[in-house]
């Protein structure tokens, strides 16, 4: 018997591991090797709060746990992956066309919860794709800037060219956003800065006493920031990270993402230092 | 500039945070303003090192040069940075280049008046000391972090 697409969204609805399809709307490449995808749920439409993530997939290959970039605040709106080439199902994910059918998951996890800055001093701090999740906060900030005393976005990349939506972040500086890009590798006629994003800090949080700080990259790095954050000040349960530990089923079932007491997927990936501070130290977990 | 005026500078700069007056007056005596224009040089590899700086504003390029490619970048440093160590450790050699990104203005020690000033005053030498050797110390580990190139080589699809 032949599923129908009500029996398909059905059983979307009811079990959270049943992927639903979803088609690919558009298509921007970013960088050399990541590419934003811009999807459109079809069986079950997405809601989802900025830092949450889905399991997108391609049919017969694979999935990947992959952030939300932007969109899918309101139930019914497309939903943007920014997809790095790094594997098999990521360079399956990046090389999708547009009208191409995937699967998607989700969304699942904790979020930013950035409205806890409010009234506050909001410092983003991201290193290469860890933009990619930040992207949703840093346009709400921009659309609603009253709702934050200040606004201002560290960001680390690997050479110039890896600089995720420079369009964009030019457009959040002239909107009022302390952007400030360094990159580890420069290349001749770069005029910005050249160092690790903790070189930032310093001048960045000013008042750390009212300071949310929202960190995300590779986990070095997030280790050195967010003790230079609380070193300077910034209460650790203000300072919050967004971990990754090979997310599987998504739900909190199967264990691949466990940290200690912590199921990624559902406990995280968002989650204040005060929480995962010492838990990042132990070499075993 | 008078005196007085390198001393509130000097007592204002990160660097100089916790060391008592009397030590900010031996270091002013030591020190002068200078600016540079954008895309000036302010030191190239190999030359006597005899002063190092404290960055007000603007920005400094450390370059090494390279002779595949011309000068490659390995650090910039903007106002509230310390330029230069190589005045405290023999054999006082700048190692690379340093260039004005940006019109920079700067607070320049005299490394030989103050290593004089040091010998004499073993105090103020280990409070200074202590304040490069931090610099360095940091310095050093966000080196040591971008050797492991985090942000390349395949790293991180990141559910983050």
């Amino acid at each position: 018997m032949a599923l129908t697409s009500a029996d398909a969204a059905a059983r979307v609805a009811s079990f959270p591991m049943v992927p639903g399809r979803a088609r690919v709307l558009d298509r921007r490449v970013e960088t050399a090797d990541t590419v934003t995808l811009t999807v459109e749920p079809i069986d079950q439409p997405l809601h989802v709060v900025p830092g949450q993530f889905t399991m997108l997939g391609v049919p017969g290959a694979g999935e990947a746990p992959l952030s939300v970039s932007g969109g899918g605040t309101t139930a019914g709106d497309p939903v943007l992956h920014t997809v790095r080439d790094v594997g098999g199902v990521t360079h399956l994910l990046a090389s999708a066309a547009v009208g191409d059918l995937l699967t998607v998951r989700g969304p699942y996890g904790t979020g930013w919860a950035a409205g806890d800055g409010v009234g506050r001093e909001l410092v983003v701090v991201a290193g290469g794709i860890g933009l990619a999740p930040l992207r949703p906060v840093l346009r709400g900030a921009v659309a609603d800037s009253a709702r934050f005393d200040r606004v201002a976005l560290l960001y680390g990349a690997r050479s110039p060219s890896d600089v995720l939506y420079a369009a964009e972040v030019e457009q959040w500086r002239a909107a009022g956003v302390e952007v400030e890009v360094t990159v580890d590798y420069a290349t001749p006629g770069w005029p910005g800065r050249v160092g690790l994003v903790t070189a930032l800090l310093g001048r960045a949080v000013r008042d750390p006493a009212r300071t949310l700080a929202l960190v995300c990259g590779p986990e070095v790095m997030m280790r050195l920031v967010a003790a230079r954050l609380v070193a300077a000040g910034v209460p650790a349960e203000r300072v919050r990270v967004s971990l990754e530990r090979n997310m599987h089923c998504g739900v909190g079932l199967c264990g691949h993402c466990q940290l200690r007491e912590l199921f990624l997927c559902v406990d995280g990936p968002v989650l204040p230092w005060s929480r995962v501070g010492d838990l990042l130290s132990v070499r075993e977990l | 500039m008078t005196t007085r005026g390198l001393d509130d500078l000097l007592r204002g700069h990160p660097f100089f945070a916790g060391l008592d007056t009397a030590a900010i007056e031996l270091v002013a005596g030591c020190a002068h303003n200078v600016h540079w224009a954008p895309g000036e040089r302010i030191f190239s590899d190999g030359e006597p090192a005899d002063t190092f700086y404290v960055l007000r504003d603007g920005r400094v390029a450390l370059e090494i040069h390279d002779p595949a490619g011309g000068g490659v970048v390995i650090d910039t440093l903007d106002g509230g940075d310390v330029l230069g160590w190589s005045w405290l450790v023999p054999p006082y050699r700048w190692f690379g280049d340093g260039r004005a990104v940006i019109a920079t203005s700067a607070v320049a020690l005299d490394g030989a008046c103050l290593r004089g000033k040091c010998d004499e005053d073993p105090r103020l030498g280990y409070a200074l000391l202590t304040k490069v050797t931090g610099v360095m110390y940091e310095r050093l580990q966000a080196t040591r972090v971008r050797l492991l190139d985090l942000y390349g080589g395949g790293r991180g699809a990141h559910v983050g």
